[in-house]
């Protein structure tokens, strides 16, 4: 009777969303973010192409889609928050909401930062010509900065005038105020968004959620109709199938899965809270999941023609050079070599002049090597008011970090130590406490009072076995691999003797000491509060036994 | 007489073409690259070009050394190619004395548009082999441009803060206005209900229902 009262009171206490489509689009909008524009992309170059759809897909069914469904059937279900809710299935596994929200709240700090980085260019994009277009002049006016002409002028704005980062990690620099504005802006941004809670997040979501798909449209329009757009869509569609034999292939789709739809971040348990409860969850779950997936489908399209136009780009530029150079070098008349009897006037002139064609040091122009090459490498894996006002402050202050010259650095360190195995662990520790200490058939009944129907044979497959199996077996292998990798970072040296290429060094120790910390220090809570709910347990047990009352009974206890 | 003259003549252009070999010590090379430039509009390279060639080079001595009196003759071009690319020294007016590199260069240099533009070229096309392009200095406004529209971004952001702060408060204030209105209607509402449990019918005492006021 009580908690049925309670439960009343609970229902309409709760805020809940103004309509479907704020939940759906909030969903969404959690789900589609870096790991889809970015991160997906760069594995379909990385593994040859569209072959990497299908691993993805095996992974989607088998691991994205049964959490998913999972995380938001017991948020609706019991109503509460990630760490009310681990806390509600049992006193032992409060630590695993914890866990979760330490790890959103160290995550959200970095992402900020990239987000501050965007409006950094934002705020650039206002003048013409764009500022990372051209080299900036040296002091004499003869040329261009080395710095800029070695590397690119868009590489120069980047890594000089944006970060203006330091040679190493150990160089902390000072704190650049510009990135200290936009980090600031970023965060006032956010505070606008969640200031009331749902009630604000919904009215942004539909801005911010559908936007970008907005702006994906015109980017595959711009791109396919540029010069060359056709070699990179070919790249990408053209089967690679040695690929598939690859164990790391199907290890990486793993993660991305996992990481793409943003699971374990406590995030969607959230959100499915503030549902009714006759809500149904399981169409839900599919919306999202396939939504995620041809989102990051869609952006790889634009991404890969742009690909190809700047692979043809460089290429026809990389070939004019060389008849140029031939041109001057033998004062042969402008427009007699051309691109298509170049190798004809290049045997006749290494016939008539071979040590002076060696002299001149032609480049090789290959096409597919700049489809391979032209993709950049490090690509980012992933109230009350006055609390959340208060917590974006802090979070601002500590987000600092990120603004220092060697900020950036410190940035790939929680990308790489912060999200990934913690994410893992979390997920297997959510999925077990579900299918098994919560009781899948108690979960069953749950979903059949909530939706009308029974969960079918799949979903009772992938939460008891499949996935739980599927996540040890992707933390074990991630955990190998990732040991077996010498902890090194790519800093940005001008002075490096093969500057533009990354100096490659490795971490101090004081600094490995914090990317373990990071890594480790989340997941504690899920042992230590387990371990203090097991003393308290024992403390009452202790002092029941010694206290023995006869007549202490449940209804009524004596009085001593 | 004739054979003075001519033997002038050639001595002259003997030492012209001493004076003027490929990489000469104080010779420039210099590049045209009309096609490029130009495209279907490209006038072929001819003798008369390169007197232009001459006269513009010898503006730009006089020009630089304000007044002494080069002539086209002073610039003494050699081993011109089909790619049209050629070498050329400048003796001073009379002498066969040649110019240094170094006042060459900054006469080139200061009058560099006025040569480009005698050819329809451009510093890219029209290439002295050492002689770097001035370039122009990026214009660089007072405020930078970004930190307008930061204020802009921020402005708005501020102004979004306070009415979500503030609405809420407002509204709390015009609900505590009508609550006072409803009470006064609830006290008219009540008393009508106690007027109408009154008339309700004749009260007969026999079947009187004590109960159906609450006893205070």
């Amino acid at each position: 009777m009580d908690a049925e009262s309670d439960e009343q009171k609970e229902i309409t206490q709760r805020p809940k969303w103004d309509n479907k489509i704020q939940y759906l689009l909030t969903c969404i909008g959690f789900a589609v973010g870096l790991g889809n524009v970015w991160r997906f992309p760069y594995l379909c170059q990385t593994y040859g192409g569209e072959e990497f759809l299908i691993p993805y897909v095996i992974a989607l069914v088998f691991e994205g889609l049964p959490l998913l469904h999972m995380e938001l059937a017991i948020g609706q279900r019991l109503r509460m928050g990630s760490v009310g809710v681990w806390s509600s299935i049992s006193p032992y596994l409060g630590g695993l909401g914890v866990a979760s929200m330490l790890v959103s709240f160290l995550i959200g700090l970095f992402y900020n930062m990239i987000l501050a980085w965007i409006l950094w260019y934002f705020f650039h994009s206002f003048q013409s010509p764009l500022p990372w277009r051209d080299c900036p002049v040296n002091l004499n006016h003869t040329g261009y900065l080395t710095e800029c002409e070695k590397s690119s002028a868009v590489n120069y704005f980047w890594y000089h005038e944006t970060l203006n980062i330091t040679p190493n990690i150990d160089t902390s620099g000072s704190l650049q105020w510009w990135l200290v504005l936009c980090l600031a802006s970023a965060w006032c941004i956010v505070y606008i968004c969640f200031i009331r809670g749902i009630e604000t997040i919904g009215k942004a979501i539909y801005a911010t959620a559908t936007f970008p798909y907005l702006v994906l449209t015109i980017f595959l329009i711009r791109a396919l109709t540029l010069p060359g757009a056709n070699d990179g869509l070919i790249y990408l569609f053209t089967p690679n199938w040695e690929t598939l034999k690859n164990p790391k292939v199907w290890l990486d789709a793993a993660t991305q899965i996992f990481f793409s739809l943003s699971l374990a971040f406590g995030g969607l348990i959230a959100f499915s809270s503030y549902n009714p409860q006759k809500n149904n969850c399981e169409r839900d779950a599919l919306i999202v999941g396939c939504v995620n997936s041809f989102t990051s489908i869609y952006a790889s399209i634009p991404i890969f023609a742009i690909l190809g136009f700047k692979a043809n780009e460089n290429n026809n530029n990389c070939q004019n050079w060389n008849i140029l150079t031939l041109t001057n070098a033998f004062n042969i008349g402008v427009g007699n070599i051309t691109l298509e009897n170049y190798g004809e006037w290049l045997n006749y002139l290494n016939k008539t002049d071979p040590s002076e064609v060696e002299s001149l040091n032609l480049k090789a122009c290959n096409l597919q090597t700049f489809l391979e090459e032209v993709f950049i490498v490090t690509c980012l894996m992933m109230s009350d008011i006055l609390l959340t006002g208060l917590i974006c402050l802090i979070s601002f202050a500590v987000a600092l970090i990120f603004t220092l010259g060697s900020g950036n650095y410190w940035l790939e360190i929680f990308n790489s130590y912060v999200g990934s195995v913690l994410l893992l662990i979390i997920a297997f520790f959510e999925i077990i406490a579900v299918a098994y200490v919560y009781g899948i058939n108690r979960f069953n009944d749950d979903i059949e009072w909530m939706t009308g129907r029974r969960p079918n044979i799949y979903w009772q497959a992938t939460w008891r076995f499949i996935s739980p199996f599927m996540l040890l077996v992707v933390f074990v292998v991630y955990v190998v691999i990732e040991a077996e990798k010498q902890p090194t970072y790519n800093a940005w040296n001008p002075d490096y003797v093969h500057f533009p290429l990354a100096d490659v060094l490795h971490y101090p120790e004081w600094v490995f000491a914090i990317c373990v910390l990071l890594s480790i220090l989340p997941v504690v809570s899920i042992p230590l509060v387990a371990f203090y709910k097991f003393m308290c347990f024992l403390k009452n047990y202790t002092m029941n036994r010694h206290n023995q009352n006869p007549y202490a009974n449940e209804c009524c206890h004596g009085e001593l | 007489m004739l054979e003075k003259i001519l033997l002038l003549l050639s001595l002259s252009f003997s030492v012209a073409e001493e004076l003027c070999k490929p990489g000469a010590a104080e010779g420039y090379k210099v590049r045209f690259s009309i096609k490029t430039a130009l495209g279907d509009q490209a006038y072929p390279w001819s003798k008369n070009e390169m007197f232009l060639f001459r006269a513009a080079l010898a503006f730009a001595m006089r020009d630089y050394t304000n007044g002494e009196e080069f002539g086209v003759s002073d610039i003494h071009p050699c081993d011109e190619t089909e790619r049209v690319s050629f070498w050329f020294v400048v003796t001073r007016p009379n002498t066969t004395d040649l110019v240094d590199k170094g006042t060459v260069e900054m006469a080139i240099k200061k009058s560099r548009n006025r040569i480009n533009g005698a050819f329809l070229l451009t510093d890219q096309t029209l290439e002295f082999d050492g002689i770097y392009p001035t370039l122009a200095a990026p214009v660089s406004p007072d405020t930078p441009p970004w930190l307008i529209v930061f204020g802009v971004v921020m402005g708005a952001v501020s102004v979004g803060i306070i009415a979500l702060l503030v609405y809420p408060l407002v509204q709390r204030k015009l609900k505590k206005n009508k609550d006072a209105d409803d009470e006064d209607s609830d006290e008219e509402t009540g008393v009508k209900t106690a007027e109408i449990g009154a008339n309700d019918g004749i009260y007969n005492s026999t079947f009187s229902d004590d109960e159906r006021f609450t006893q205070m």
